[in-house]
């Protein structure tokens, strides 16, 4: 028997062969690592290159860009290698230069050097940071060597900053070091990298030079290399395990661990981020970021707000999967859903403001603590207070508007003036009440500051006229202290409670409409199988939630973006807008304003379509474009995640059409093969026949000579039609067919079918019934009459025509439905015979019963047709005997006429 | 056949059809004279004056519309496009370029003579412009005055449609392309907006037309532009 733990697990398996397959296609990516500036990374990744090229003759080996920093030693060893020209950038008159990565895209070698990888991108450049360069590299299949140093790392980076005193800008995500296929570790003694610093050898810049005593010290440099170290053996740990599990050598911890970080807008939060992916890594734990939002909270400032949105970007950025949780009380919500979801450790900031706030307020660490129960609880130390006495600092700011503060002065004025003559002419003994109104109108309605102003204003008021002695801010009474301190408890509690109740009116209205526009997407969406439909609803949707300029883009046969759905239809992409939006494709991740890719651009690209290979690109031109917070990200994925559905069913709906076609395919050709052969002998035979009659039998009658004549004449007009049918559908099907759309009125096209068709009626009766108030439409009018023509034509072929008695009439009718225009043709003929009422509009289907010549592509082309419009053609059986046909195609807005003009012959 | 016969000269490659349209032609009291080539053709339009010319567009010796651009430099003969070509683009093209009608491959020999006829009309109607009044079947334009009668009844246009109706009246029989109509009655430069004459044409249709969904006078000519049936033309 086979011990169940130690069999490899199969899913481990073939996760290591997808990752291995994944790995040997992609392009890999080699990290040199340093614990600090000026260990050698540089050179050495230089040294590999060169040994690379030099030692074993690999070619194709580009330096993308290297900082020497003017050192001998170091440009030595760039001698004979290919390196690529620097972009230069211009930003406030200063020539930034820049790695340039079109350049190397285009050059595309096997292996580029890309020094720094932390470095930020000047303002213009493609990516905001280089790390993001080196990505895109990566996935057009470019192998990369690159450098970073232990502080970079966004995990590490506050302990760094804690070791050192120095805090870094520039990180890196994690996931890169993930990524990477090797990581070497460029260690030297911290001995001897003082020595260096002191002979010189250290390139730092200036900005830098201020930190760097403060940095380089040996105890620094000593935890900074273990730090280094660590974090490699790290790397080393995961990739035993990995074996480990491939090989089925049981994990030695089976118990799943899982971490919950409470968030907040406070600056300390981020350290907490930073904790918490450190320890959910190293238990190989998932690990969840919560924000609780509770209406006890109040107004949040726009600081505030930016800030948590910040954070909760970290933490996504580091893997955490981030929830939002809203309740009464914090530490409730929090340790519900976290039984919920198994959570196993909670890490929590310690407070840091005093304990007399949280008998007043609550403590959260405290209640949480207290209920946690099995799960275990971090408390991580916060930061400095400093911040919080900011973030309060924005909270007052909070915008009141000028004129509240004035309401308020001149609500307590009214009060006072009609309490005066209540007080002091009718004797009316409590007018405070009167004040306490005020103060509580005060405070529903205009805001804390306000609310304060009109309770200090009012008890001055009240004390001024109406406690004895009058006239005098004196006060006999004590009792009466008592009265100003419940109106300015009243005035701060009125403004807190109806700010709290705003806010959350606001929320839930603004996550109403949120859920609302999901729900539209979806109601929309749902029904709609073809794509340029469901692009068309998408785009109309999002310019309506986003409040933006939508068009929604694929890519067409020539394997260029173009758009295929736009609302409102004036939407233009310019050459840079569509390469914004061709990234975002290749890349299948969002780009354009708002991101960290091509912040520059104006439009906001988001891949729709299946997560990896994304078949459309939603480009929003937002009126506001302002960074994305957090909030409005998830809700845009979600509203993507919708349309990507919906579009990728249609592309399986299409893919699943295209297989039945294709099935279809031989049974077609063969039916193909059958109808032509016969249409096109029939015919020739007759001329044949007539012709050989009139050339070689000698004396033939008048009259039988003018038989055959016709006969002839006949045969080919047949033939003719057969030609020109069978031309139409194989350009209809090649999608050789171009639009030729023009603003059309449909009387007109009505009135060409009708033409063509005038023999053809022969004393029939057409009833039409063409609404006067049809717009334009966008149409290719030939194609249009052709549709009309071929669906006359089959009508009148099975219309019935008994002799003697009168021709039963055609109706003809259209109007206007919706954002469409429904042109109905309909008979009183047999109906749709059996065989055919599952697919009319299928090549090569033929009714029985019908006269004359049908080779079974009318209808078929009629199809074709409404379908390269945009619009759609369907037949049914008609009450009372008959079929009718509806074929209907969209309406765009018009455009404008011409004025008349003066001049001109007359 | 007398001399004074109308020269009908007909460039076209292919025999057959040449063998058709000498025979037809002849019998119905034409002179034809034949080019196979589109230089031939030129040289013999040259040489022999003709009232006619027909010209097939797939020439062995090059485009035709190239060779009618050619012609076009010298010569005002009308010239009728004979082509299995039955893209309206290309009539469009042909009929820019100066061609006076556009028949597409296979056509009948009635349809052949009745634009003959129309383009000799217009040929000799060159030289003498100026009538008071145009008269077509049913339809009765008094240019002096700006009255149109439809079948004795007086009908009042707007300008513009009176201006389409008369360019349409004095080339009657004739397409004229949407551009031809817009730089007549709108003045040059624009292209691209055929839908001003289409509207202004429907208005136009519903008071000269009995119904305007089953035109009898003002006829559509597909994806190219209008012509107003004249006598000759059924």
């Amino acid at each position: 028997m086979i011990e169940p733990s130690s069999r490899p697990d199969p899913d481990a398996l073939l996760r290591r062969v997808h990752a291995d397959e994944a790995r040997a296609a992609r392009a890999r990516l080699k990290i040199f690592f340093g614990f600090a500036p000026g260990v050698g990374k540089t050179y050495r990744m230089l040294q590999v290159a060169r040994d690379l090229v030099i030692e074993h003759k690999v070619p194709d080996v580009v330096v993308g860009l290297v900082e020497t920093h003017q050192r001998f030693d170091t440009a030595a060893l760039l001698l004979g290698l290919e390196i690529l020209p620097r972009k230069a950038i211009e930003y406030r008159g200063r020539t930034l230069e820049e790695f340039d990565l079109d350049a190397a895209l285009a050059r595309k070698p096997r292996l580029l050097l890309v020094d720094e990888l932390a470095h930020t991108n000047a303002p213009g450049s493609r990516h905001a940071k280089r790390w993001q360069d080196v990505l895109e590299l990566l996935d057009a299949g470019i192998d990369v060597y690159t450098t970073v140093n232990i502080q970079h790392v966004e995990s590490l980076n506050d302990v760094v900053a804690q070791i050192t005193g120095v805090q870094v800008r520039e990180t890196i995500p994690d996931s890169l070091l993930e990524r990477a296929d090797e990581i070497e570790l460029v260690d030297i003694a911290p001995e001897e990298l003082l020595a260096r610093l002191h002979e010189g050898k250290v390139y730092l810049p200036e900005q830098a030079l201020r930190a760097a005593d403060q940095f380089f010290r040996r105890g620094n440099l000593l935890a900074l290399r273990e730090l280094a170290l660590r974090r490699i053996a790290q790397t080393v740990d995961e990739d035993v395990r990995e074996a480990r599990a491939e090989r089925g050598v049981t994990e030695p911890w089976a118990t799943v661990e899982r971490i919950l970080v409470c968030v907040g807008p406070a600056p300390s939060s981020a350290r907490l981020i930073r904790t918490a992916h450190r320890l959910a890594t190293s238990l190989r734990a998932p690990w969840v970021a919560a924000y609780a939002d509770t209406p006890a909270l109040g107004g949040m400032s726009e600081a505030d707000r930016g800030r948590l949105e910040d954070h909760l970007r970290l933490a996504e950025s580091l893997g955490a999967v981030v929830v939002r949780l809203s309740g009464t009380r914090v530490a409730e919500e929090l340790l519900a859903w976290a039984r919920k979801q198994n959570v196993t450790r909670i890490v929590i900031g310690k407070p840091t403001h005093s304990r007399l706030w949280d008998r007043l307020r609550g403590s959260l660490l405290d209640d949480v603590v207290r209920g946690s129960g099995e799960i275990d609880v971090l408390v991580i130390s916060g930061d400095s207070d400093e911040s919080r006495e900011e973030a309060k600092a924005a909270t007052w700011q909070a915008a009141v508007p000028g004129r509240s503060w004035g309401f308020a002065g001149a609500l307590i004025a009214a009060t006072t003036a009609l309490a005066a003559p209540l007080h002091h002419g009718l004797g009316v003994p409590d007018v405070e009440m009167l004040f306490l109104l005020a103060v509580m109108t005060a405070g529903v309605w205009l805001g804390r500051g306000p609310a304060l102003l009109a309770a200090a204003l009012g008890v001055a008021a009240y004390d001024f006229f109406f406690v004895p002695p009058y006239w005098t801010f004196r006060v006999s009474d004590i009792r009466f202290l008592m009265t100003f301190a419940m109106m300015f408890g009243v005035g701060l509690l009125m403004s807190e409670l109806a700010s709290r109740l705003r806010r959350q009116e606001q929320e839930a209205r603004a996550r109403e409409e949120r859920t609302a526009a999901l729900v539209a997407l979806s109601n929309e969406l749902g029904s709609v199988v073809a794509l340029p439909e469901a692009a068309q609803r998408v785009a109309r949707l999002a310019a309506r939630t986003f409040d933006a300029s939508a068009t929604v883009l694929a890519l067409d046969d020539q394997s260029k973006l173009a758009p295929i759905a736009r609302e409102p239809l004036t939407v233009e992409l310019d050459a840079n807008e569509l390469a914004v939006s061709r990234w975002a494709l290749d890349h299948a991740r969002m780009a354009g304003s708002g991101t960290d890719t091509l912040p520059g651009a104006r439009s906001l690209a988001i891949p729709i379509g299946p997560a990896r290979e994304p078949i459309a690109v939603l480009a929003l031109f937002r009126a506001e474009p302002t960074p994305l917070s957090a909030d409005q990200r998830g809700f845009l994925q979600a509203f993507c995640r919708q349309a990507s559905i919906a579009l990728e069913r249609t592309v399986l709906a299409e893919r699943a059409g295209a297989a039945l076609i294709r099935a279809r395919t031989e049974e077609m050709r063969s039916s193909l093969l059958a109808a032509v052969s016969h249409d096109l002998r029939t015919p020739l035979a007759a001329i044949t026949g007539a012709a050989s009659s009139l050339q070689n039998i000698a004396g033939l009658g008048d009259d039988v000579q003018r038989e055959l004549v016709e006969t002839i004449a006949e045969s080919a007009d047949r033939l003719e039609r057969l030609v020109s049918n069978l031309l139409s559908m194989t350009r209809l099907e090649s999608g050789a067919v171009t639009l030729r759309r023009e603003w059309v009125p449909l009387e007109e096209i009505i009135g060409t079918a009708r033409t063509a068709l005038e023999k053809a009626f022969a004393g029939r009766p057409v009833h039409t019934a063409i609404d006067p108030d049809l717009p334009l439409l966008a149409v290719d009018p030939v194609l249009i009459e052709q549709l009309l023509v071929n669906l006359l034509e089959n009508t009148l072929r099975h219309a019935p025509d008994p002799p003697g008695a009168p021709k039963t009439p055609i109706e003809l009718a259209a109007r206007r439905d919706g954002e469409a225009v429904e042109i109905t043709v309909a008979d009183r003929g047999p109906g749709l015979p059996e065989e055919v009422r599952a697919r009319p509009f299928e090549k090569f289907v033929r009714g029985t019963g019908a006269r004359g010549a049908g080779v079974g592509l009318g209808l078929a082309i009629c199809h074709g047709i409404a379908t390269v419009h945009g619009g759609s053609i369907t037949a049914e059986s008609r009450a009372g005997g008959g079929t009718v046909f509806r074929v209907r195609l969209p309406i765009s807005a018009a455009p404008a006429l011409l004025p008349a003009t003066d001049g001109g012959p007359a | 056949m007398t001399s004074d016969a109308a020269i009908v000269l007909a460039i076209e490659d292919e025999l057959p059809v040449r063998r058709f349209l000498r025979a037809s032609l002849a019998a119905h009291g034409f002179r034809v004279i034949e080019a196979e080539t589109g230089a031939e053709g030129i040289a013999l339009a040259a040489s022999h004056n003709p009232d006619v010319v027909l010209l097939d567009l797939g020439l062995p010796d090059g485009d035709g519309v190239e060779w009618l651009r050619r012609l076009r430099e010298w010569s005002r003969v009308p010239v009728i496009v004979i082509s299995a070509r039955g893209r309206e683009d290309d009539k469009v093209i042909a009929l820019d370029a100066g061609a006076d009608d556009y028949l597409t491959k296979p056509f009948g020999v009635n349809e052949l003579l009745a634009r003959i006829r129309v383009a000799l009309r217009h040929a000799q109607g060159i030289a003498t412009p100026g009538d008071a009044t145009l008269e077509l079947p049913g339809l009765e334009i008094d240019l002096a005055r700006r009255e149109v009668r439809v079948d004795g009844r007086e009908i009042r246009l707007t300008p513009i449609e009176f201006k389409i109706l008369i360019l349409l009246a004095r080339n009657a029989g004739r397409v004229l392309t949407h551009r031809q109509i817009l730089t007549e009655v709108w003045g040059p430069g624009h292209t691209g907006e055929n839908h001003n004459v289409r509207v202004h044409v429907a208005l136009l249709r519903k008071k000269i037309e009995l119904d305007p969904t089953r035109p009898q006078r003002l006829m559509t000519e597909s994806g190219v532009g209008y012509r107003l049936r004249d006598r000759e033309v059924d």
